[in-house]
């Protein structure tokens, strides 16, 4: 089911300074464009990890940012489940602590049973016991993607979560993407610069070029933005 | 060892590990707070934390007098509820915490600095409160620091003297290693003098050999 998405606010850092303008209904969107162009930004901006100046962030019916109603909900209750770049696991914990880790700050999302479907469909079951710092590039991936899942997120934010991997992990990860994108029903916001990964993935595209829109449409017949 | 060195020794290594209790929850807070926040007077009191390192050891003293003695503002409402601080083991403990915190709070910082604040974000996505993210992972991550301050702090509360015997006295009850040395070495009783400075110096040696373990591979 596609959600209706609003990112609609302006992010000045130093010299940069990211303008989004898009108001979609849709299960992914990707966000597609060359380095430095401001996807990382969007995807902390609607984590609560980026101060803005003004603007509209909404998932669904849920209100994170709203500089006119004077709503900035705190990163700890945005109910995002980001997976950046660098995955960040927790060094010291093993991964059975890395992904309950969002799960208990969540008593009323979380449940036994999506946990265990989470746990399955990134076929994490025989890693639980090990450390992150054993782990496989692909391993670390999935954990990284089952944490933010566990949270039971309004939206999953995903950071190039294929760039890092080589061309055999990419094509075993892509499917459990599909998968939490068709099962668990998760809308996505999804950046990428790989054009075949975005075209498989997302139903909506956003194509950022010096942290201003310069394309915005469906995935398969990209349109003039707005 | 006579029974009176074991005596002093116990009490001064139960007095010293108290003290280290007693600087933890400040000098934890104290350490994050340099670390991770910008205020108003924060230099100020970052001067203030440090003053027991440079002051000598016995104007810090004169100062818990004024401060914890009988019609001191603290000591005053503690007397009034029966606890009397000066020239008890509590003035041991006082002088032993007080003397120890920077060391605590530099050691302690630098592990929180260490901290990559990328995990703090991060946990915080995860819907962690500021509280539970400095609990799981801030702490977990400083503890090497953490842990390297609380003996560096031990280590200078068990040898603490100056402080020491200005709110403490070399009473018979109060009497840590660091003031038997020099009692003995007053009154010339040299035997007993070498045997606590043996002793001093064992546990001192320990507990330094830790905290450059926990230090050198934070």
């Amino acid at each position: 089911m596609p959600v209706p998405i609003t990112l609609d606010f302006l992010l000045c850092q130093g010299d940069f300074r990211l303008e989004m303008h898009e108001r979609v209904e849709a299960r992914v969107v990707a966000l597609f464009g060359p380095s430095g162009s401001g996807k990382t930004s969007v995807l902390e901006s609607i984590a609560g990890l980026r101060s803005l100046e003004r603007g509209e962030i909404r998932i669904g019916s849920r209100t994170l940012y709203d500089s006119g109603a004077g709503v900035d909900v705190p990163s700890h209750r945005r109910k995002v489940g980001y997976v950046p770049q660098d995955l960040t696991l927790f060094p010291h914990m093993n991964v059975k602590r890395n992904i309950l880790y969002g799960a208990r700050s969540d008593r009323d999302g979380g449940s036994a049973e999506g946990l265990e479907q989470i746990l399955s469909l990134l076929e994490l079951h025989p890693f639980l016991d090990r450390r992150v710092s054993d782990l496989s590039g692909g391993e670390r991936q999935r954990v990284a993607m089952a944490r933010a899942l566990t949270t039971a997120p309004s939206v999953l934010l995903l950071d190039e979560p294929l760039t890092a991997l080589d061309r055999g992990l990419r094509a075993r990860v892509l499917p459990y993407l599909k998968r939490i994108r068709d099962e668990l029903a998760t809308p996505m916001v999804y950046v990428s610069h790989d054009e075949a990964e975005v075209r498989a993935l997302a139903d909506w595209v956003v194509e950022l070029d010096g942290g201003r829109t310069i394309r915005s449409g469906p995935a398969l017949t990209p349109s003039a933005g707005p | 060892m006579t029974g009176d060195a074991l005596a002093i020794a116990w009490r001064t290594v139960s007095l010293a590990s108290l003290a280290t209790l007693v600087m933890l929850p400040p000098g934890i807070a104290l350490a994050w707070i340099f670390a991770r926040r910008q205020f108003p007077g924060r230099a100020m009191l970052e001067t203030l934390v440090s003053l027991p390192l440079v002051m000598p050891p016995v104007a810090t003293g004169l100062m818990l007098i004024w401060v914890f003695g009988r019609r001191g503002p603290l000591g005053g409402p503690l007397s009034q509820l029966g606890i009397d601080v000066m020239f008890t083991w509590r003035a041991v403990v006082l002088a032993g915490a007080v003397m120890g915190l920077p060391l605590l709070v530099r050691a302690a910082r630098a592990g929180f600095e260490q901290v990559d604040r990328r995990y703090e974000e991060i946990a915080g996505t995860l819907g962690a409160s500021p509280r539970r993210v400095f609990l799981t992972i801030s702490l977990p991550l400083a503890k090497r620091g953490v842990l390297a301050g609380a003996l560096l702090g031990f280590s200078r509360a068990l040898g603490e003297f100056g402080a020491t015997i200005m709110v403490a006295g070399a009473l018979p009850s109060t009497r840590t290693i660091a003031v038997a040395i020099y009692s003995y070495t007053e009154t010339g009783q040299e035997a007993a003098a070498t045997t606590m400075l043996a002793v001093s110096a064992s546990i001192a040696f320990g507990a330094l050999l830790l905290s450059n373990r926990f230090a050198s591979s934070a």
